[in-house]
């Protein structure tokens, strides 16, 4: 039986009125490679925050880290005892080269003021010789990609006696290959004695890698689970308490309808090439792939933010060339970012004028003023609609559930009556019940005659609810299938199989 | 040398040298090594300032009360000197502290209640410069301890001109020299100064790492008002009176001078070079205006439309080079259509 | 609930801190500050700082900074002053044409700023700045420093005459105060400021032409300077480069204590004219006590980081009571 590296016992936290952690178990062996896993707000961060020494649990609590124990950590002890964190946004500085990043936890420890060259390149070729890997050492971090950049955060994690490496959703805009990769070198670490935490729901990705999963839900610890005896759904229904049920699509075409979107052979250098896609009203295609397979760079061309360089796009009958957002909403394409809380809404506002601010056009009168009596009761109309849960429209969106607020996103587009509708990965973060409620909402309207695509890495999510799936990999569609014939291994080996 | 060409130093140094050869083309004067001395000279008190500012804009912070601090410490250590005797060394250690005061009160107020920048420096140089002349009512000082002409007079080489008459590198130049060189080797050699850097790289990430945010602030600020009374004491030793409105109004030429030579208001970027040769163009322009027989009025406009012009250069290419995606796009081969047939597609 | 009851407190807090501030004056200033001189003179005095706050506030709202509002009201100004001058025979006229040319000019230097900052991507503290220097310089080279002055009595009744015992240049800022108000409340143009300032990325998203928006933005910015040129000019009967300098503080204090967030997003006119009024009661209340301006200027200086600390103080109050 492994050693324990780290076991906490009767961790708790309460923060202003809220059970952040509850009475939590939790052990990580040495060399083990262990999975966190829960939802938004069920206390894994603040789990992460005790183990840093970034937060101190309340009293009750014991730690044993190391050969000691302890009733809490600071940040020098985590250090001091091996612990390194690497967080989602990576801490890198951008403006520095690789060396100077790779080499900055050390500068910063050392007693020594003054910086030598010659030291802190041994030292970040020594970290990267680690983890085998060679990336140039002068180059501003700013100008590498996002793997490589992780590849920076843990060599700089390595280089101190880490025996213990937090990572935060470290493969959140990973491609596959770079997944794997991350991956091998974590493998590699794990032999060499270094304990892996990650946080990250996506089973599949780390089942061949991780040992165990602890689960959290709202607080509370579900349970600690061999990776093996779980799958995706399983996890799910572990964090959320729930699992989502879906109802499939049923969609038949009229003959003599005209389709909405025409698209043919077109392309973008680096983006995409030879789309060839056709939707009619009514229709849901669902677009799912691997990431960076160029699903969301298809879906901003049709939107106004990424003009193809070739082929032809026709809308609703018309030619058309799209170069702004502005145009695209006027030939009636919207389109819900998968990145909700910077590029869909405007947190500090009002739930009313993120509604609205999609329409002003429509809403001012003989002397071009806004008329407030109308927005309201539009904005009021959609509430009710969409069933979003609020006392007023005037609280900031930010004080939102995750669910309501893609709501106020869909109610946004909803609004102005698109022709193309267009939702780039809709249900991330989201709780089962609002997960749903968002797809009968979007069947809903499917069914008025609006076409529609969803984009989800999520097959369950793309195949129940559209008529027609679409395999994207690597710019190109590759494959097609019949969402009422076809099953979710069909779309997932077809994946495994052709897709890179 | 593709790295030199990619360095923004390279571009103002090119500009200078085309302003050089178009001035001495009309007024010869200006290739002369005493011509060249005295600009130095002159500059130097610009010169000075722009290192702390310099410093503040790599922490990604910016300051507009620096003059008003160096008008404060110089007018306030010559009084004190005038009083107790003192020396040259005693005016500019007092000064200096002075200008660290003032400087660390901005970044106290700067970190501690988070009020950006440049509302917090415009309140303290309204409040510096307003408190300044209501207890000075605004009178000149004509008359400096004499240890000031002395000082103000030496030269580290001396070079006789035709006429006989003597020039050379001041005292003054080697001044400002002497701090360039000490600040570059601060920026580039030390934790302090990498941590400069870092702070204005990415403020969360620099709190993540371990760098004390906010006396790293406090200590730029500082810095920065340590510099200004420096400055100070160098106008005074420049123009031999002290006015207390002298420097008021040249803070922006002094930022314009820092940002021509690469630094930016975002933050992490910035060299003690690029800084000089910013401060040696305005410097230039400003020479050759008088050498051209330009009205010295065009001043200000020059600077506008130089920083102008080079600002909205270096925007706009940023704007366009944002990055874009790169996906590696697959051959079009049968793949795609075995895929397709493989299971009894639509097409 | 608790959204609305914070705005009428926000408002109430202001009108609070106004009457506190009338008191104090009052009592500091006994016999003398409850005179119609005095009142008449606030209210002289009060619009050409009030039109060029207009003029900063809408900039901040979207989160930008203009820096160069009085160096556009002094080009504007000085403009309209020569004009005036060389048009001396037919005073009508050329008063519609200084008129005129005071517009064109504030609102070329407007759109100027908004095409940096919006085209071409220049930080708004940078490219107000180099406008700034690039224009006070232009003034001085037209005006070669001197004062341009002598204007006829028709340019003086607006700077100093009144309608219905009202002082005119209080109407024009009444004005321009309900244009910017309505501006700002009940256009698309004033609504996409206010989402601009919170986050530009989701109004791009959104369909909003954030440059378009901006230039708008910059260019009333400069027009609301070009109207306080023409009450400057009318009540000091003169021109010249580098009036005014000192305003730029009080422009962005009255901003901020009437509840403009410095980082964009929030503001409305009442806050800010309430502020604005209680910065007048305090400067003529300081100028009765014979406080030297100097003076002045440092108070407002301490008391925009006043304001800002104890703004600091509330915020992460309220957070950790939610």
């Amino acid at each position: 039986m492994q050693a324990n590296f780290l076991s906490m016992q009767h961790i708790s936290k309460r923060y202003a009125g809220v059970q952040a952690l509850d009475d939590i178990d939790f052990d990580i062996k040495e060399g083990e490679i262990h999975c966190l896993a829960g939802t938004n707000g069920s206390g894994k961060s603040t789990l992460i925050k005790i183990i840093c020494g970034v937060e101190q649990p309340d009293a009750g609590s014991v730690i044993h880290i190391g050969n000691d124990e302890c009733k809490h950590l600071t940040r020098k002890d985590a250090i001091h005892y091996g612990v390194q964190v690497i967080y989602q946004d990576l801490s890198l500085f951008p403006n520095l080269s690789v060396q100077e990043n790779i080499a900055f936890s050390e500068t910063m420890s050392s007693k020594n003021r003054l910086i030598s060259y010659k030291q802190s390149r041994e030292i970040a070729q020594k970290a990267m010789q680690r983890i085998g890997i060679s990336l140039p050492l002068d180059k501003p971090v700013s100008d590498l990609s996002m793997a490589d950049q992780q590849l920076v955060a843990i060599s700089r994690a390595l280089t101190s006696d880490v025996k213990l490496l937090i990572m935060d959703e470290p493969t959140t805009a990973l491609t596959k290959k770079e997944v794997d990769a991350l991956l091998s070198v974590v493998k590699d670490l794990n032999s060499k004695g270094i304990a892996t935490l990650f946080i990250s729901h996506k089973l599949n990705e780390l089942i061949e890698v991780a040992d165990r999963v602890t689960v959290l839900r709202d607080g509370k610890k579900i349970g600690c689970f061999a990776c093996s005896e779980l799958d995706d759904k399983k996890l799910e229904h572990l964090m959320t308490g729930a699992t989502t049920t879906y109802t499939p699509y049923v969609y038949k075409r009229p003959d003599s309808l005209k389709p909405v979107l025409e698209c043919s052979k077109m392309s973008k250098e680096h983006n995409f090439a030879d789309i060839d896609l056709t939707v009619y009203p009514g229709e849901i295609i669902g677009l799912t792939g691997l990431l960076g397979s160029g699903r969301t760079e298809l879906a901003l061309s049709l939107f106004g933010l990424n003009t193809p360089t070739s082929g032809t796009c026709i809308l609703d009958g018309e030619p058309v060339v799209l170069k702004s957002v502005e145009e695209a909403v006027n030939k009636g394409v919207a389109y819900v970012p998968e990145n909700r809380l910077v590029e869909g809404l405007v947190l500090d506002q009002s739930i009313e004028k993120n509604i609205v601010m999609t329409t002003l056009d429509e809403n001012v009168n003989a002397l071009l003023l806004l008329e407030e009596r109308t927005m309201k009761e539009a904005v009021a109309q959609y509430v009710k609609d969409l069933y979003i849960k609020i006392s007023s429209t005037e609280y900031a969106v930010k004080t939102l559930s995750g669910g309501n607020q893609q709501k106020v996103v869909l109610a946004k587009w909803i609004a102005t009556k698109p022709k193309l509708f267009i939702l780039d990965n809709p249900t991330v973060g989201i709780d089962v019940a609002a997960k749903s409620s968002i797809h009968s909402i979007i069947k809903k309207l499917a069914a008025k005659g609006m076409a529609v695509i969803i984009i989800s890495d999520e097959i369950a999510e793309v195949l129940y609810n559209s008529n027609r799936v679409l395999v994207m990999n690597r710019g190109r569609i590759i494959g097609e299938f019949d969402s009422a014939q076809a099953t979710e291994d069909d779309i997932q080996s077809f994946i495994d199989l052709h897709a890179v | 040398m593709k790295k030199l060409l990619k360095r923004h130093e390279t571009y103002v140094f090119a500009i200078i040298i085309i302003f050089g050869c178009i001035i001495t083309s009309i007024n010869p004067n200006f290739l002369t090594l005493e011509n060249a001395f005295d600009l130095l000279k002159s500059n130097a008190f610009i010169g000075i300032m722009a290192i702390g500012v310099l410093f503040v804009l790599i922490s990604g912070g910016i300051d507009i009360s620096f003059a008003a601090t160096a008008t404060i410490a110089e007018y306030v250590t010559i009084l004190v000197c005038l009083e107790i005797g003192g020396s040259m060394l005693f005016a500019f250690a007092f000064a200096v502290l002075i200008g660290i005061a003032l400087g660390a009160v901005n970044g106290y107020l700067i970190d501690r209640f988070a009020i950006p920048p440049i509302i917090t420096t415009i309140a303290t140089m309204n409040l510096y410069y307003g408190l300044l002349i209501v207890f000075t009512k605004g009178r000149w000082i004509y008359a400096l301890p004499p240890y000031f002409r002395s000082f103000a007079d030496i030269r580290v080489l001396t070079l006789y001109t035709e006429n006989g008459l003597p020039y050379g590198i001041s005292i003054i130049t080697v001044i400002w020299f002497v701090l360039m060189i000490l600040s570059s080797l601060l920026l580039v050699y030390t934790r302090l100064g990498r941590s400069l850097y870092a702070l204005g790289g990415d403020y969360v990430s620099a709190k993540r790492v371990g760098i004390p945010v906010r006396s790293i602030r406090v200590f730029v600020y500082a810095f920065m008002g340590a510099m200004a009374a420096i400055a100070g004491i160098v106008q005074a030793l420049l123009v031999q009176t002290v006015a207390p409105n002298s420097i008021v109004g040249k803070e922006l030429n002094v930022i314009a001078a820092v940002v021509l030579g690469g630094a930016s208001l975002s933050g992490g970027v910035g060299t003690v070079a690029g800084m000089f040769l910013g401060v040696m163009l305005l410097a230039i322009v400003q020479n050759g205006m008088t050498l051209m027989r330009v009205p010295a009025v065009w001043y200000d406009v020059f600077v506008g439309i130089v920083v102008i012009v080079s600002v909205g250069a270096s925007s706009y290419k940023a704007k366009k080079s944002k990055a874009t995606s790169v996906i590696d796009i697959q051959e079009k081969d049968s793949t795609t259509c075995d895929a397709l047939q493989a299971q009894g597609g639509k097409q | 609930m608790k959204a609305l009851k914070f705005k009428k407190n926000e408002t109430t807090v202001l009108i609070g801190i106004l009457v506190f501030a009338i008191l104090i004056m009052i009592i500091v200033n006994p016999g003398t500050f409850l005179t119609s001189t005095n009142l008449r003179g606030m209210a002289f005095q009060l619009p050409e700082l009030g039109i060029l706050t207009l003029g900063m506030m809408v900039v901040m709202i979207t989160g930008g900074i203009n820096l160069s509002i009085i160096a556009t009201a002094n080009m504007a100004g000085i403009t309209a002053a020569l004009i005036l001058k060389s048009m001396e025979a037919s005073p009508v006229l050329g008063f519609l044409l200084a008129f005129l040319a005071c517009i064109a000019v504030s609102g070329s230097i407007g759109l100027f700023n908004g095409v940096l900052v919006a085209y071409i991507g220049i930080t708004p503290i940078l490219a107000t700045l180099g406008t700034m220097t690039l224009f006070n310089g232009v003034a001085i080279v037209i005006t070669k420093g001197y004062v341009i002055s002598g204007f006829s009595p028709l340019v003086l009744y607006i700077g100093n005459g009144s309608l219905l015992g009202v002082p005119f240049p209080l109407l024009i800022f009444i004005f321009s105060a309900l244009i910017m108000s309505v501006i700002l409340g009940k256009t698309r143009t004033g609504f996409s400021m206010y989402m601009i300032g919170s986050n530009s990325i989701a109004t791009k998203f959104s369909g909003i032409n954030n440059a378009k928006v901006l230039i708008k933005t910059y260019l009333i910015s400069g027009l609301f300077s070009g109207f306080a040129a023409m009450v400057m000019i009318s009540r000091f009967n003169s021109a010249k480069s580098g009036y005014g300098n000192s305003y730029l503080l009080v422009t962005i204090l009255a901003s901020v204590l009437g509840g403009v967030n410095s980082d964009g997003g929030f503001g409305k006119v009442s806050g800010v004219v309430i502020a604005l009024v209680t910065l007048q009661v305090l400067s003529s209340g300081f100028n009765l006590l014979r406080v030297s301006s100097f003076l002045t200027t440092a108070i407002w200086g301490f008391v925009m980081i006043a304001v800002m600390v104890i703004n600091h103080i509330i915020d992460t109050n309220k957070k950790v009571v939610v």
